[in-house]
């Protein structure tokens, strides 16, 4: 079913929306050199037409409001309605960034305190909101451990460590920041491998870059070990926060031994993915690095809420305005709801619903590591490649001719031809149940019926894509016919 | 199991030399195109220009992933591989036949310390 | 019962069975003993939402709303009320990125369709599905010129340039081997007459901002010629909405268009989310940031769209990357792709016409008032900056607009640091203001000046 761009349902002199009238004189404009010279080509619509068009897209498109997503790493739980709400106060929504500060208290409210409780729910002394993103996040907690380093004069520190099952966006944030990579290998229970590490811990390395659980849903159990053995050597312990939701009001990175944190709010604090963002990345410290933190801060006065720029060893500014306001709003909205019973209910029920999958599905699949998992788990459908010539990505296609977003693929890249699955806490067990059997049917239909799920999604309006012919021959932006 | 011709040098970053001569030819190994999949895209060098060793000289690209490649010995682009303008998985029909640049001018020096096919696959063995 | 949480005790009870422990306990054991967090988190209980709902109103209430003259790269302008119902389909909210592309078609599309629509304002080639915002876009332009010219090291900045642009630049090079050059403006105003000074081996661009961080628009004749000679690029950053009314960076020989959508569709929401845009010519196309789509097939041969040159992302040798950015403002950019159709180019042109028209009857009747100057005669668009005969006048007239109902600037010197900026403002006029609120900006500084 293919459906008209906004370009081809374009009806030239079309209006979609009225203006009010101007009720000052026109004036004469700029200068002809400094005025537009072509017409852009914009599509020209009624407001119906735009209504339908992308209504017709939104059906066209899939959401954690339409079915289970349970891709690995990424944490699509429910977004509350009630969060939208929020968002659309005029209070927050309409609120200018360079406003007075006697004009923002709320505003500067909400951003100390969501600060103050990140920082409680993660052990950490405080931090910054102004980071866009989790890989922004991790670009800036990078930044703050150089910028820790040069100011004691270890400037000569050049190199982070990061496990092989790391993250894509570790290894190119870190290499952003000038650090050169160092990888660590993983032993046998696919945890970080002691002896290796302890060979390349020398003064030359800056910082370990971990998650805890880690990407393989495992949790590095020598953890207190390893944050001794970094911090021996004269390095920084950095928590890469994407899988916080295994171990909220469980255990906090902070006690762990990490210096510097970053979370990803659009996976554990629930705010909107947004099909891509926008998202959240907080970075959280410890009191030896609050100096460096991102400037400005907010601190509480007896005037109340201030802008703090007064920050002479901070790294600076490091996005255009506040962060994310109305997302981290949310956030804060999700943690006051949740409150502390809440949030450790959350993980208990993602580590609940990720071990009942995995004990179910254990017979059928290829589980790679240990008996058990936390929030996440990752099975290999290496045989079924082998064997009847079926892939991880043929079983994420066809995942979706019943319904289901499909795991993420492919990921970690240690395992071969890995299905990486997070039901997170808020899929009920009925919903488990009904992934759970389409997987096994699929194992089965795999051996018998392999082209089921080569020629997969079938059911979907759109069939499988051609995605070599989109890199060899990228088509970018629609052209009018000539 | 990645095909590894005895008779070439290569690096620890999957590129593989042949001397042809004065001419230096560089490529990518197997393995490296297996690993990369369906290549979409090479970025080659200018004619005439000069690089190092270990300077980033090209850019092969797939369907998932981009790999910059390091030049593995200093000289010259004489020549660049202009097939594979329109055809970039010739690469990973036969990476060996299909070489993405030419050198002149090269230190042989350089070419002396890169691996041999044996060291080159012990290599690959720790991968795994 | 936990919100969100649907489990009941007895599907608990078949789960741990099916699992094969006793307890729930169990399922953490693989955590140490003495990590385990000792009693609770050390924050408040839940509350319903109820509760929530009212404690945020209340914060809510304490931020106050005037008739705003605010600018500075956040803008209150006309929101069709279509835009916020569309852009809150679930669909959209709820997704993640598309990766499966089958299963995303529709987001996907949407995607492209903002894509086209950048690449015709801007007058360029070549669009990704959107950055974080305007400033940080600075930094992926800056990267791209590095990457595109052997051996470079230097950007050349305007000192016209948004303030916190510059900050996020400057963080950005630090630590790195990047440097950051600024151009001294010259009144307030970026000129071409000595680029070629500062056009050395070593640069690898330049970045300049038209309408700059005053308001005023920028003449780049003869400008992207002379960067081309040096083998640099350059980068123009722009209001997206100014775009209509201005000189397209395309137009001007640019390479690279960057910004910020917020003043196309997106509240100002305390700044932010807004929505960085990139575009380039064809030559960088390889070289574009962060997430693509384009335009495929399926195997049916029906038009399909996915995510695209995404090698961008992922590196064999991953720490070679030289941007990390991984995620989008999709649901920004799809706000901003709503705003454009719903209110088409006509509606941008007749917004950016009723911008200028206002913004200039009241700088003209400004300008009649004595001590109030605005520093130069160089075209502007919606904005311009409004000197004073001293900090203490400017306080003045400011507080008098606030009592009056109006937030009436932006100060400069907090943003700046510049002693020369000491009793200068920086006012935006946009559609959304009437004569009436005009008047009474006027009437109210003259009473303080006068």
């Amino acid at each position: 079913m293919k459906r008209k761009l906004l370009f081809e349902l374009s009806q030239e002199g079309r209006r979609g929306y009225k203006f009010p009238a101007s009720d000052v004189p026109s004036c004469e404009k700029l200068p002809q050199h400094l005025q537009r010279q072509t017409s852009p080509i914009l599509p020209e619509l009624s407001e119906l037409d735009v209504v339908r068009h992308y209504s017709a897209l939104a059906s066209l498109s899939f959401g954690v409001d339409l079915g289970a997503y349970p891709l690995g790493s990424c944490t699509m739980k429910y977004n509350p309605k009630l969060h939208n709400y929020v968002a659309a106060l005029e209070g927050f929504a309409n609120i200018h960034p360079l406003q007075d500060e006697k004009s923002v208290q709320g505003a500067l409210e909400v951003i100390y305190k969501t600060t103050e409780s990140l920082s409680a729910i993660t052990g950490m002394a405080w931090g910054t909101l102004q980071p866009l993103a989790g890989a922004h996040g991790e670009y800036v907690g990078l930044k703050i451990i150089r910028a820790y380093h040069t100011s004691r004069g270890e400037d000569h520190r050049n190199k982070v460590i990061v496990p092989i099952s790391a993250h894509g966006t570790n290894p190119a944030s870190a290499s952003m920041v000038g650090y050169s990579i160092v990888e660590v290998a993983t032993n046998a229970k696919g945890l970080v491998d002691i002896e290796a590490l302890k060979e390349l811990l020398d003064d030359d390395i800056a910082a370990i870059m971990l998650t805890n659980p880690n990407t393989l849903g495992l949790f590095e159990e020598d953890i207190a070990e390893i944050a001794t053995l970094v911090h021996g050597c004269g390095a920084l312990l950095y928590y890469d926060g994407a899988n916080l939701n295994a171990v909220l009001g469980i255990s906090r990175p902070g006690d762990m031994g990490f210096d510097v944190v970053h979370l990803n709010l659009h996976k554990t604090f629930a705010t909107p993915h947004g099909g891509g963002g926008p998202g959240s990345g907080p970075v959280l410290v410890k009191e030896a690095l609050r100096p460096y933190l991102p400037t400005p801060d907010v601190v509480l006065t007896e005037e109340g809420y201030c802008w703090d720029w007064d920050r002479e060893l901070s790294i600076g500014k490091v996005s255009g305005f506040w962060g994310n306001f109305l997302v981290y709003l949310k956030a804060y909205a999700y943690i006051l709801t949740m409150g502390r019973e809440g949030l450790k209910e959350a993980s208990i029920h993602a580590l609940l619903n990720a071990n009942y999958m995995l004990s179910r599905l254990r017979g059928h699949f290829n589980v790679p590591y240990q008996e058990r998992c936390m929030h996440e788990f990752v099975i290999s459908v290496h045989d079924f490649k082998e064997r009847y010539g079926v892939s991880a990505l043929d079983f994420a296609k066809a995942l979706q001719d019943y319904g289901y977003h499909p795991p993420t693929v492919y990921f970690p890249l240690i395992v071969s031809e890995a299905l990486m699955f997070e039901p997170t806490e808020s899929e009920s067990k009925e919903t488990l149940d009904g992934l759970i059997e389409a997987l096994i049917e699929l194992g089965e239909l795999a051996k018998t019926d392999g082209d089921r799920l080569k020629e997969a999604p079938l059911t979907r309006p759109i069939k499988r894509i051609d995605e070599a012919r989109a890199a060899k021959n990228p088509i970018l932006r629609w052209k009018p016919k000539e | 199991m990645s095909n590894i011709p005895s008779n070439l040098k290569y690096t620890k970053e999957h590129e593989w030399v042949r001397l042809e001569g004065d001419l230096a030819y560089v490529g990518i190994t197997d393995y490296a195109q297996d690993t990369l999949g369906e290549i979409v895209y090479v970025e080659l060098p200018p004619v005439g220009e000069s690089y190092a060793a270990e300077e980033e000289i090209a850019n092969v690209e797939s369907v998932k992933a981009a790999s910059a490649i390091y030049n593995p010995i200093s000289g010259t682009v004489a020549e660049v591989n202009e097939e594979l303008d329109g055809s970039p998985d010739l690469i990973n029909e036969d990476s060996y036949a299909n070489h993405l640049y030419i050198l002149k001018e090269f230190y042989l020096d350089d070419y002396e310390l890169l691996l041999d096919g044996e060291a080159y696959g012990e290599y690959l063995k720790t991968l795994e | 019962m936990t919100p969100y949480i649907p489990h009941t005790a007895h599907e608990r009870e078949q789960m741990l069975k099916a699992i094969g422990v006793a307890s729930i306990e169990e399922l953490f054991s693989s955590i140490p003993k003495e990590l385990h967090l000792k009693g609770e988190l050390p924050i408040a209980a839940g509350l319903s939402e109820e509760e929530v709902f009212q404690h945020l109103k209340e914060l809510a209430n304490l931020n106050q709303r005037k008739v705003s003259f605010l600018g500075m790269g956040s803008y209150e302008r006309i929101i069709p009320a279509a835009v916020q119902s569309i852009a809150s389909l679930p669909a959209f909210v709820t997704a993640y990125t598309p990766y499966q592309g089958e299963i995303s078609q529709g987001l996907l599309q949407a995607i492209f369709e903002y894509q086209s629509m950048i690449c015709n304002l801007t007058s360029l080639d070549v669009a990704n599905a959107s950055l974080y915002d305007g400033h940080t876009a600075a930094s992926e332009a800056a990267i791209i010129m590095l990457a595109s010219k052997r051996k470079s090291t230097t950007i050349l900045v305007s000192e016209t340039l948004h303030p916190f642009t510059l900050e996020v630049l400057k963080t950005w090079a630090f630590g790195t081997e990047t440097i950051i050059k600024i151009i001294p403006e010259k009144e307030r105003t970026f000129s071409t007459d000595d680029i070629e000074e500062y056009l050395t081996g070593e640069v690898a661009g330049l970045i300049v901002q038209s309408p700059n961080r005053y308001g005023f628009i920028e003449d780049y004749t003869g400008l992207a010629e002379k960067v081309h000679a040096n083998n640099a690029l350059l980068t123009i950053s722009s209001d997206p909405l100014s775009l209509v009314f201005q000189k397209s960076q395309g137009e001007w020989g640019g390479d690279i268009a960057i910004g910020d959508t917020q003043p196309l569709g997106l509240v100002s929401a305390f700044g932010g989310p807004s929505c960085g845009y990139i575009a380039v010519s064809e030559a960088l196309m390889r070289k574009i940031p962060g997430r693509v789509v384009g335009e495929t097939v399926d195997r049916d041969g029906e038009r399909a769209f996915v995510l695209t040159l995404q090698a961008r992302e992922q590196h064999i040798k991953r720490g070679r990357a030289t941007s990390n950015i991984c995620s989008n403002q999709a649901l920004a950019a799809l706000t901003t792709a709503i705003y454009i159709a719903l209110v088409g180019e006509a509606g941008m042109v007749e917004v950016a016409n009723q911008s200028y028209d206002k913004a200039h009857y009241l700088a003209n009747k400004l300008q009649t008032i004595e001590g109030v100057e605005l520093n130069n005669s160089a075209p502007f668009w919606c904005e311009f900056p409004l000197t004073f005969t001293s900090p203490e006048v400017l306080e003045k007239a400011l507080k008098a607009l606030s009592k009056a109902g109006i937030f009436g600037g932006v100060r400069l010197y907090p943003l700046t640091h510049r002693e020369e900026d000491k009793a200068t403002m920086v006012v935006a006029v946009t559609e959304k203001r009437t004569i009436k609120e005009l008047n009474l900006y006027y009437e109210t500084v003259k009473g303080v000046v006068a």
